[in-house]
C-alpha cells in the first residue's frame, strides 16, 4: 500500500485492523520519512530500532481490538518514558533516563501504540516557537527557516510533516494550539484535570494539560479519548464521566449557541485574520448554529497575570533541578557555588529569566502586590467565561494574532513573543478546553487557524463544532515536501 | 516602579542562578521590560476579589493512609550526577 504517510490515524487504525497493512509497514514508512526529514529538526532521541521490534512483535499476535493498534507514535519530549532519554528540551536533562512512565503515554501504550521517539520543544515548554531548546529550533514544514510555533514546536512539524501519524503535546499558555495554528494541524488542550499530569516534566501546575496534535479532528478526537483518565497519582486530576469522544463525533451542531467575544478584536490585528474569523463566523451559522456577540471584559489582562503565576510556579518547580538528584552537574568549590554554576550552565536564557521574574513575585514584601494579584485577576477571567456559558455552549476565537513567523524575528524581544499566546492564555487561565482547527491561509500562504474554547469538561462539544467546521472549511495542508532531498 | 542591577543580583542569589555583569545587565533590561507590561494589572481594582488558587473546583479526594514500600532505591539514585549505590553525593559542607 502506497503512501502509508499520507493516511489519517483513523484510516491506518482501520487498516490495520482490517489486516490490510501489518504494524511494521506502518512502522517503516514513518521511521523511513522521519530518516529522511532530519533537517525539520523535530526529534531529539529516535527509537526505531526498538520502535520496528515493538511492531514486528505486536504483528506476531496482534491485539485488534485495542484502540490504537501497531500505530507508532513520536511524543513530545516534556512526557516521562520509561528507559528512553527525556530532556525537556533542556541541558539539565541531557543524560536524564527515567525510571519510570507517565500516565499520558502509559495509557497511549496500553492502547496498542508503539514509542517512535521524543519530539523537540522549547526548554522546559517555555517559549512560542521552539528556539528556546537545547536541540536547537525546528523547522516548520510549511516553508523553510519559519518557526513551527511552540512550545509543542517538534510535535507541531512531527505531525504536519507526516512523521508521526499523530502525536501529543502539552499546553501551559498555548503550546499545543499556537503550534497546531502556525502548521495547519488541529490541536486540542483539555479542561485541566482530565488529562494526568503525572509523569509530565512540571512547568507551571496549575496551568499545564496534555493534549492531542493531529491531522484532522475525528483523530484527535480518538487520542483524547485515550489520554484522558482519572489518575489518583496526580491530585489535582478529576474524576468525571469521560466520553467516548470519537464514538460520539457528530457534525449536528444545530442550535448551538455560539459567542463571539469582542476583546478578541485587538489593536494592530491583520486583517487577514480578522477576515478568517469573519468566515468561521459563516461556516457554523451554515451548519445550523447560531452566533451571539459576547463580552468577556478582562482579556487584555489575561496575558499579564499569566506573567506572573507562569513564572512563580516555574520557579518553584524548577528548584528540583539543582544538580544532586538527578540531570547535569557543574563543578563547583562547594555545595552553593556547586548548585549556582550548574543552573547558570545548565538552563538557557528564556528558562533563567523566567525562574528569575517567578522568584522576584514571590520574594518577601512583592507577593501580594504581584501574585496575589495575579491570582485575583485570575477570578476575574474565570468569572467572565462562567457569566459567558450563561448565554453561549462555546466560544470562537483566532486562534494566533498572526500566521508562523521566520527563525530569529522575535527572538531578541521576550514581550513581543509573548503576546502570541494573547488568544489562547485565558483559557488555561480559567482551566477551560480549547481547540485549534486549520481554517484558512494569509497572503504568504502559511496556515491559520481557529480557536473553539469550550465549558469545562465539555471537550465532545468543541470536537463537534470542530468536526462541523472541518467539512465546511475544507482545509488542505500545502506541503511540499522542500527538506527531503 | 524598575528593577535595578542591586535586584538582579539579590533574585540571582535567590534563584541559586550565578550571573556575571553582563548577564545581569541584559536581565536588567529584560525583566523592566517585562514588569512593565505586567504593571497593567495595576489599573484594575480587585480588593474584594478572591484570589482564584485552583480552578478544579473540588476537595482533594482522601485515601487510607498506608505504606507503600516500592523498594526502588536503585531506581531513585540511578540519575544521580555522582555515581554511588546508596546516596546522593555533594561537595563536601562540613569541615
Amino acid at each position: 500500500m502506497s503512501d502509508i504517510t499520507k493516511q489519517s490515524l483513523t484510516e491506518l487504525v482501520k487498516n490495520i485492523k482490517d489486516k490490510k497493512l501489518s504494524s511494521t509497514e506502518v512502522a517503516k514508512a514513518f521511521i523511513d520519512r522521519s530518516e529522511k526529514s532530519k533537517e525539520l529538526n523535530a526529534y531529539i532521541t529516535e527509537d526505531f530500532t526498538s520502535a520496528l521490534d515493538k511492531a514486528k512483535k505486536f504483528d506476531q499476535k496482534p491485539n485488534l481490538d485495542l484502540k490504537l493498534p501497531g500505530i507508532p507514535m513520536a511524543v513530545k519530549d516534556l512526557f516521562c518514558t520509561k528507559d528512553v532519554k527525556t530532556t525537556a528540551g533542556s541541558k539539565i536533562l541531557n543524560n536524564f533516563v527515567p525510571t519510570y512512565e507517565s500516565t499520558v503515554t502509559d495509557n497511549i501504550w496500553r492502547e496498542g501504540a508503539i514509542l517512535l521517539g521524543k519530539l523537540n520543544c522549547d526548554e522546559f515548554a517555555m517559549g512560542s516557537s521552539n528556539e528556546t531548546s537545547f536541540f536547537g529550533n525546528v523547522q516548520n514544514p510549511i516553508d523553510k527557516d519559519l518557526v513551527p510555533g511552540g512550545s509543542s514546536g517538534g510535535s507541531a512539524s512531527a505531525v504536519a510533516g507526516q512523521l508521526t501519524p499523530i502525536t501529543i503535546g502539552t499546553d501551559t499558555g498555548g503550546s499545543i494550539r499556537q503550534p497546531a495554528s502556525f502548521t495547519g494541524t488541529v490541536g486540542l488542550k483539555p479542561t485541566y484535570g482530565s488529562c494526568s499530569r503525572y509523569g509530565i516534566v512540571a512547568f507551571a501546575s496549575s496551568l499545564d494539560q496534555a493534549g492531542p496534535m493531529s491531522q484532522n479532528v475525528k483523530d484527535c478526537a480518538l487520542l483524547q479519548e485515550v489520554i484522558s483518565s482519572y489518575d489518583p497519582k496526580d491530585s489535582t486530576s478529576i474524576d468525571f464521566k469521560r466520553n467516548q469522544y470519537s464514538k460520539e463525533l457528530t457534525n449536528n451542531i444545530k442550535g448551538k449557541k455560539i459567542g463571539i467575544p469582542k476583546e478578541y478584536r485587538v489593536d494592530g490585528m491583520p486583517k487577514e485574520i480578522e477576515d478568517l474569523w469573519q468566515k468561521g463566523i459563516e461556516y457554523v451559522k451554515d451548519c445550523g448554529a447560531e452566533t451571539i456577540d459576547i463580552s468577556l471584559p478582562h482579556t487584555s489582562y489575561a496575558l499579564p497575570a499569566y506573567y506572573i503565576v507562569a513564572p512563580a510556579e516555574a520557579s518553584s518547580n524548577l528548584a528540583r533541578y539543582d544538580g544532586v538528584k538527578y540531570g547535569f552537574r557543574a563543578k563547583g568549590e562547594n555545595l552553593i557555588d556547586m548548585y549556582e554554576k550548574t543552573r547558570s550552565e545548565g538552563f538557557g536564557t528564556e528558562v533563567q529569566r523566567r525562574i528569575m521574574i517567578g522568584t522576584y513575585v514571590l520574594s518577601s514584601g512583592y507577593y501580594d502586590a504581584y501574585y496575589l494579584k495575579a491570582q485575583k485577576v485570575r477570578k476575574l477571567i474565570k468569572n467572565d467565561f462562567d457569566e459567558a456559558y450563561k448565554k453561549v455552549d462555546a466560544i470562537l476565537t483566532p486562534s494566533t494574532p498572526s500566521s508562523a513567523f521566520k527563525i530569529g524575528e522575535k527572538t531578541n524581544d521576550p514581550v513581543s513573543m509573548y503576546l502570541n499566546d494573547i488568544f489562547t492564555v485565558p483559557v488555561n487561565l480559567a482551566g477551560l478546553p480549547g481547540i485549534s482547527i486549520p481554517a484558512g491561509y494569509d497572503s504568504k500562504g502559511y496556515p491559520l487557524g481557529l480557536q473553539i474554547i469550550g465549558k469545562a469538561f465539555d471537550e465532545q462539544s468543541i470536537l463537534n463544532i470542530a468536526f462541523a467546521m472541518e467539512e465546511k472549511i475544507n482545509f488542505r495542508n500545502k506541503i511540499t515536501d522542500w527538506w527531503i532531498k | 516602579m524598575s528593577i535595578d542591577l542591586k535586584t538582579i543580583k539579590h533574585i540571582s542569589k535567590l534563584s541559586r542562578i550565578s550571573v556575571d555583569e553582563k548577564k545581569a545587565e541584559k536581565l536588567v533590561g529584560d525583566l523592566n521590560s517585562i514588569f512593565d507590561f505586567i504593571e497593567k494589572l495595576n489599573e484594575l481594582k480587585t480588593d474584594n476579589i478572591e484570589p482564584l488558587t485552583s480552578v478544579a473546583e473540588t476537595t482533594l479526594k482522601l485515601r487510607p493512609d498506608e505504606v507503600k514500600s516500592m523498594n526502588i532505591r536503585e531506581q531513585i539514585v540511578k540519575n544521580s550526577p555522582q555515581d554511588n549505590e546508596d546516596y546522593f553525593v555533594v561537595p563536601k559542607v562540613i569541615e
